[in-house]
């Protein structure tokens, strides 16, 4: 149930975000959810995309320093309490998350939730055992 | 392999002897043919009669690069134009070009200077080799272009740019040797992993670099590129162009044509001669050019001399691979600071290119050094963790080599400009305003 993310380098200079998401807009690949985040010199900016190979491609190609990793997505009902039930669970089982963010689906009353985690197959097996619902990249990209 | 085996292996005394005899004539030539020879002679007492050994040479005032501007473009020349056969000009890498003039005689000279130092290095008869460097006003490609001509390797004059083209000729012709810059080989074995051929394509055997330094690192990472036995050469426009001094298969310094070159090192401040085994900044007289005839010329490259006989079986003095240049050291809060000392830290570093750039700041009033390396490891991606131990990584390795703290910048791939020619890695704005981007 892995799904396919991209990670970019980004220069922390004006301009920089816009070629890179142009790239992607002229390739013909659709961001899905993305979260970025930066220090002074740098961010690294991470896309769920219509097709990963592709951007990848694009992106390579434009001289941008691109890696995939895969991570684990889920959805959790809207309400209070979701969020931290999944990070209690994993972290009953000494699971790490290095990093998630969450976008809003077309689900009525559930919420999108990615998550970096050190061990894809186990975070997944507790989550599941736990009768959280995880996804597949088709309900991220079809 | 020798190219002229009597001369490149003469005894020391014999050795001496010749550049006594030849210093003597340079310094009486220079003196009744050039006038700001005579009055630099005049001004410092020295008579063409009172040079009577090789260590009468000190008290001669050294000739700088400023010298040959303030005489652009041919005030130095010792001979009449319809003497001059060639005309070439320096890079201009440190300002306005030097222009330097051949006659018939110093292209001779020159091309038996450069045939040996390839011989030396290994080339033979049967090599094919492609010269890389910018044909032109930089002596480098017609220098090298004619030694192995002489040798009587096949020479394929396809000069720099379009890498594409040289590497498609490399693969049709079976190209077995290569003259370039050592950043301009890298640089090439970069575009040929891109291309759809394997590498097993390409038949390099030997590659001859020069123009610019190469650490230890720099040279394991061609070679591991291509395959090849890499070498340096070394020389400089207004010597002569490259054939001064080079390695032999033996690599353990640069063999320096001592029949036509007198070499010395010096302290660069005091200009005091210092002794065989120490560092500092080489001097050299040209002891046979006729068109340009030079006496103690200030190259700024940092180096040390040898005169132990070599393994190869040379006798000619051994000179280190250029430490530094004078002029181009950093003197950073104070402490000497080497570019290629930097470039041998980036080297030994799996997860950045070896392409950098040096920014030098004065903040207040200290000064900072910013060192941008590009980052070749995507995989550090996962997390900024990995990311930010890889700059504390360097930046503790920049301390222990340098003496120093520096920041370190990690930036795109293939964004820091390639040189093909001489690289220009060092931007110093300590007395400038820097323009905000």
């Amino acid at each position: 149930m892995a799904i396919q993310q991209i990670s970019v380098f980004v220069e922390n200079k004006p301009g920089r975000l816009a070629e890179i998401t142009g790239y992607l807009a002229e390739g013909g690949v659709s961001i899905r959810a993305f979260s970025i985040s930066d220090t002074t010199d740098f961010g690294i900016l991470r896309l769920i995309v219509s097709d990963t190979e592709k951007a990848a491609q694009v992106l390579h190609e434009a001289g941008v320093a691109v890696s995939i990793t895969e991570v684990i997505g889920i959805s959790i009902p809207d309400v209070t309490g979701a969020f931290a039930n999944v990070v209690q669970t994993l972290a009953a089982a000494g699971e790490n998350v290095e990093y998630a963010y969450a976008f809003l689906t077309p689900e009525a009353g559930h919420a999108y939730v990615i998550l970096r985690v050190n061990d894809n197959e186990k975070a997944s097996q507790i989550l599941r055992e736990s009768g959280i619902e995880l996804i597949a990249e088709a309900a991220i990209t079809g | 392999m020798f190219f002229q085996k009597d001369a490149e292996t003469m005894p020391r005394a014999k050795i001496r002897e010749i550049q006594l005899e030849r210093l003597k004539y340079t310094v009486r030539y220079c003196y009744e043919n050039v006038p700001f020879y005579k009055k630099k002679l005049d001004d410092a007492g020295v008579t063409p009669d009172s040079i009577r050994t090789l260590d009468d040479i000190r008290r001669i005032p050294p000739t700088t690069k400023a010298d040959l501007r303030d005489n652009y473009p041919f005030g130095l020349f010792a001979v009449p134009m319809k003497k001059i056969v060639r005309i070439h000009a320096s890079s201009g890498t440190t300002g306005k070009p030097t222009v330097v003039g051949y006659t018939a005689h110093d292209l001779e000279l020159w091309s038996d200077c450069m045939a040996r130092l390839c011989a030396a290095a290994g080339a033979t008869e049967d090599d094919i080799v492609q010269i890389s460097f910018g044909y032109g006003m930089f002596t480098g490609a017609l220098g090298l272009h004619y030694g192995l001509e002489k040798l009587g390797c096949a020479v394929v004059p396809n000069s720099s740019g379009n890498t594409e083209k040289a590497l498609m000729f490399m693969r049709d012709f079976k190209t077995t040797a290569l003259v370039a810059t050592p950043s301009y080989a890298l640089y090439m074995a970069e575009t040929a992993k891109k291309l759809e051929y394997p590498m097993s394509d390409y038949h390099l055997r030997l590659g001859l670099f020069g123009s610019e330094g190469c650490t230890p690192e720099m040279r394991t990472q061609i070679e591991t590129a291509w395959g090849l036995f890499a070498t340096d050469n070394y020389g400089m426009s207004e010597l002569m162009g490259p054939g001064v001094s080079g390695e032999c298969e033996e690599r353990c310094g640069l063999h320096i044509n001592e029949d036509y070159f007198l070499a010395e090192i010096v302290d660069p401040n005091t200009l005091e001669t210092l002794d065989e085994g120490e560092t500092g900044e080489l001097l050299v007289t040209t002891l046979t050019k006729e068109g340009l005839p030079l006496l103690r010329y200030r190259t700024r490259d940092i180096s040390r001399i040898t005169y132990e006989p070599c393994k190869c079986g040379r006798t000619f003095a051994r000179m280190d691979k250029i430490k530094g240049r004078s002029d181009d050291m950093l003197k950073i809060r104070g402490v000497n600071v080497f570019p290629s000392q930097i470039e041998s830290v980036l080297i030994g570093m799996k997860d950045v290119s070896p392409h950098y750039q040096l920014i030098v700041r004065r903040e207040g009033f200290a000064d900072t050094l910013e060192i941008r390396v590009e980052l070749s490891d995507t995989s550090l991606l996962e997390s900024y963790g990995k990311i930010e131990e890889l700059q504390n990584r360097i930046k503790h390795n920049m301390h222990t080599v340098l003496g120093i703290q520096c920041k370190v910048s990690i930036v795109e791939p293939n964004t820091i400009e390639r040189f093909v020619g001489k690289a220009k890695r060092v931007v110093d704005l300590r007395n400038q305003t820097e323009e905000k981007s």
